[in-house]
C-alpha cells in the first residue's frame, strides 16, 4: 500500500472502498456535516493539536511504555513479545486518547451536554472523566446486560458524575446502547456532542478515532526503532468496533514488511453461531450510520452476539477494518472465550500484567502466533485496557466469590 | 404517473388533505396485517405507509421498537411484507403502498431483486429512513427504472442547499419530520411546522407530507392546514398494542382514531 492510497481514504463522502458512509436519519445529517468541517479545520490547527498532545502527556500519561515480556518469551518459546502497555493510561485504556480528543472539539463547537455509549464501560469511564474535568454534562447508554457484568465501571461512572441510562431494549448489549444514544442524541442535537469510543458510526466518526487512537502505533513505531533498531513484524489486537486496533495499525499500513493481526470474539466457537466475529463469519451490510461487515441473519435483521467480554460484543466493526479485511493487508482471526480467559490467566501469572478481558483475545492468538515464528522475530500486544473491571465475571466463572 | 401522484393530484384538485397513516407489518401478527389495510383503507386512509420491522430501529422510538418485535417475533421477513402487499392488491388497486423501513433487509434481498419484487407485489414508493440521498446513487436508478417512488426525509435541521437536493431525488411526496426526535416522542409545535413547510414549498413543487406528533384530530388538522398531507404513526401503533388481543376491537378502535381525523382534515376543504 502506498502513501497515496491511505491518503485518499477515506473519500469526501466517508467511504472506505465499499465500506463507510453516512447512513442516518436526515435530523443528524447537517450536524455530521458540521462536526466534519470543523475537525479538518481543527486537525491541522496547530494549537488544537498542542492542546490535544499536551493532554495526552500530562493527563493520559503518554508515552505509554513499550515492554519487552521477557518471561512469556521464554514460556512461549517463540518470536519475541513485546507489550504497548495502554493500560497504563489514565482511566487504565486506549479509550482516553480518543474521548480527549472529541472532548476537545465538543469544547470547540460550544457543546455543553455529551453523550456516549459504552459495552465494557472503559470508553464511558473514559468519557465521565473528560467530561468532569471539562464540566460538561455527561450521559452514558449502557446495556442492562452490561450493566450487570461491569458494575465496577458503572459506579466510577457515577462517581465521576455522569449519569448512566440503562438500556433495556434489543439485546442489551452495546449495539442497543449505541441505538439509545443515537436516538438521544437525534433528540438533542442542538446541544448535544456525541463522543463514539470506537471507529465505527457515520463519517467523519471512523476518521476522527482513528486520527485520535492513531498515536499507539506512532509511539509503538518510534520505540521499537529506538529499542531494536527495527520495526516489528508482527502486530496483534482485539477488535469489536476495532479503535485499539485501527490505533495500532494505522502508522504502519505503508509497512508491508509488519503482518497486522485483529483478533474477534469466537466466543463459544465461530462454528456454534454464538460469537462477535462479523470480520471472521458475517457479511457487508449497514447498520449504525456505516456500510460494514455485520452478524446478520438471511433476511439482513441483525443477529445477537455472544462474548465473555462486553467491549467486545457487538456484531458490527469498523469500516476501515472492513476495507483492511477486503485488500487483505490486515488478517483478522477469532479466538474462544476460553483461550481468551487462559490468555488473561497466563499473563497475569507470568508477568504480573493483568488485562482487560478484550485484551486477553488479544494475547491470547500473540502467543500463538509467536510460538509458530522464528526466535529473531518481534511481535507487540496491544494491551488495550487493564483487567481489574472484568475480576467478578473471572471469579463468577471461577465460582469463587468475591 | 405514479400511483402516488395520481392519488395526491386528485386530492389537490378537489382541495383536500392526504391522510397517510403507518403500520408495522406484521404487528401484532402477520396474518392480520392485510385485514388491517383494509381497514386503515375504510377508515379513510390515501396511502399507506407499510413499516418494514428490523431488529435495530434508532430513528424510532418505544413504540414502533416494540412493534417491530412484535412482528419479528413472528418472523416477519421483507418477502413476506411484500407478499402481504400483494394480498392487499387482490381487493384494493387504487390505494398507493409505501415501504418504510430502514437499508439492512432491503441490502440482505439484493438491491435489483428487491426493486423487482415490490413493483411484482404492487408497491408504490419506497422510503428508507437511513438512507440519505447521498448513499443512493446505486438504488435510486433501480427504483426510477421502475417508476417506484423514492422518499426521502426532511427535517427542521435540513439546510435549504439539501432541500433542493434531496427534493431533487425524490418523487411522489417528501416526508417532512416535524421534530428533532425520534417517533412518538415529543410535542409538535404547529406555528414552527408551519413556517418550515411554506419554506419548503418555496423550495419545491414536490407535494409535502408532515410526520411525528399527529395524534389526534386537532394535531391532524392543525398540520394538514399548513401541508399536503399528514403521517399518523405510533398513535396507531400504540393501539394495535393495546387491543392486540382482540382483532374485532382492533380494527374498530383503530376506525375510532382514524375517522375523526379524515373528517377534521376534510372539514379544511369546506
Amino acid at each position: 500500500m502506498t502513501e497515496e492510497m491511505l491518503k485518499a481514504l477515506p473519500d469526501a463522502r466517508g467511504h472506505f472502498g465499499a465500506y463507510g458512509g453516512r447512513f442516518v436519519s436526515e435530523t443528524l445529517f447537517d450536524s455530521l456535516l458540521t462536526l466534519e468541517r470543523e475537525y479538518k479545520r481543527l486537525k491541522d490547527d496547530p494549537e488544537f493539536q498542542a492542546e490535544f498532545d499536551r493532554d495526552l502527556a500530562h493527563y493520559v500519561g503518554r508515552p505509554s511504555p513499550l515492554y519487552f515480556a521477557e518471561r512469556l518469551t521464554r514460556e512461549t518459546g517463540g518470536a519475541q513479545i513485546w507489550l504497548k502497555r495502554e493500560d497504563l493510561n489514565h482511566t487504565g485504556a486506549h479509550k482516553v486518547n480518543n474521548t480527549i480528543g472529541q472532548a476537545l472539539l465538543a469544547r470547540f463547537l460550544g457543546k455543553k451536554r455529551v453523550i456516549a455509549e459504552t459495552g465494557a464501560g472503559q470508553h464511558g469511564v473514559a468519557t465521565a472523566t473528560v467530561c468532569a474535568r471539562l464540566g460538561l454534562e455527561c450521559h452514558v447508554f449502557m446495556g442492562e446486560e452490561d450493566i450487570r457484568r461491569q458494575s465496577p465501571n458503572v459506579y466510577r461512572m457515577k462517581l465521576l458524575g455522569a449519569e448512566v441510562h440503562s438500556v433495556t431494549s434489543g439485546t442489551r448489549t452495546l449495539k442497543d446502547a449505541m441505538n439509545d444514544a443515537m436516538r438521544d442524541w437525534v433528540a438533542n442535537v442542538d446541544d448535544t456532542f456525541y463522543i463514539i469510543g470506537t471507529v465505527a458510526g457515520p463519517h467523519p466518526y471512523p476518521l476522527l478515532v482513528r486520527d485520535f487512537q492513531s498515536v499507539i502505533g506512532r509511539e509503538t513505531r518510534q520505540q521499537s526503532l529506538d529499542r531494536t533498531g527495527k520495526l516489528p513484524d508482527a502486530l496483534v489486537a482485539c477488535v469489536g468496533g476495532g479503535s485499539n486496533a485501527i490505533g495500532m495499525f494505522y502508522p504502519f499500513l505503508t509497512d508491508e514488511s509488519v503482518e497486522l493481526y485483529g483478533v474477534e470474539a469466537g466466543g463459544l466457537g465461530i462454528e456454534t453461531g454464538q460469537h462477535a466475529a462479523p470480520l471472521s463469519a458475517g457479511r457487508p451490510g449497514v447498520l449504525h450510520g456505516n456500510r460494514t461487515y455485520l452478524m446478520e441473519d438471511e433476511n439482513g435483521q441483525i443477529a445477537g452476539t455472544h462474548s465473555v467480554s462486553a467491549g467486545l460484543d457487538y456484531p458490527g466493526v469498523g469500516p476501515e477494518h472492513s476495507w483492511l479485511k477486503d485488500i487483505g493487508r490486515a488478517h483478522y482471526v477469532s479466538v474462544t472465550d476460553d483461550e481468551a480467559l487462559d490468555g488473561f490467566r497466563k499473563l497475569t501469572r507470568v508477568e504480573g500484567i493483568m488485562p482487560a478481558l478484550e485484551t486477553a483475545h488479544a494475547v491470547a492468538y500473540a502467543i500463538k502466533l509467536a510460538a509458530s515464528m522464528d526466535k529473531d522475530k518481534m511481535v507487540v500486544i496491544n494491551i488495550s485496557g487493564r483487567g481489574d473491571k472484568d475480576m467478578q465475571t473471572i471469579a463468577e466463572i471461577d465460582g469463587i466469590e468475591v | 404517473m405514479s400511483r402516488i401522484e395520481g392519488v395526491l393530484k386528485s386530492l389537490k384538485g378537489q382541495g383536500r388533505k392526504a391522510l397517510i397513516p403507518y403500520i408495522t407489518a406484521g404487528d401484532p401478527h402477520p396474518d392480520q396485517t392485510v385485514d388491517l389495510m383494509h381497514t386503515l383503507v375504510d377508515a379513510g386512509a390515501d396511502i399507506i405507509e407499510l413499516g418494514v420491522p428490523f431488529s435495530d430501529p434508532m430513528a424510532d422510538g418505544p413504540v414502533i421498537q416494540r412493534a417491530c418485535e412484535r412482528a419479528l417475533k413472528h418472523g416477519t421477513s421483507l418477502r413476506q411484507v411484500l407478499a402481504m402487499v400483494k394480498t392487499f392488491r387482490e381487493k384494493d388497486d387504487a390505494t398507493p403502498v409505501v415501504l418504510m423501513g430502514y437499508l439492512n433487509p432491503m441490502e440482505a434481498m439484493g438491491q435489483e431483486k428487491f426493486a423487482d419484487a415490490a413493483v411484482d407485489a404492487g408497491v408504490d414508493g419506497i422510503l428508507t429512513v437511513d438512507l440519505p440521498p447521498e448513499e443512493a446513487d446505486e438504488v435510486a436508478p433501480l427504483f426510477t427504472a421502475r417508476n417506484l417512488d423514492a422518499i426521502f426525509l426532511l427535517a427542521p435541521t435540513t439546510t435549504d442547499d439539501r432541500i433542493r437536493a434531496i427534493s431533487e431525488h425524490s418523487s411522489g411526496y417528501v416526508y417532512y419530520v416535524s421534530f428533532k426526535g425520534v417517533t412518538g416522542a415529543g410535542k409538535i409545535d404547529v406555528d414552527e411546522v408551519a413556517a418550515k413547510v411554506a419554506h419548503i414549498h418555496e423550495l419545491t413543487a414536490l407535494p409535502v407530507a408532515v410526520g411525528f406528533g399527529i395524534r389526534d384530530a386537532a394535531t391532524a388538522s392543525a398540520v394538514g392546514r399548513v401541508s399536503d398531507g399528514v403521517i399518523v404513526g405510533s398513535v396507531l401503533v400504540d393501539t394495535i398494542a393495546r387491543n392486540q388481543a382482540d382483532p374485532d376491537q382492533l380494527k374498530r378502535a383503530l376506525t375510532d382514531l382514524l375517522h375523526p381525523m379524515r373528517e377534521a382534515l376534510d372539514s379544511l376543504a369546506s
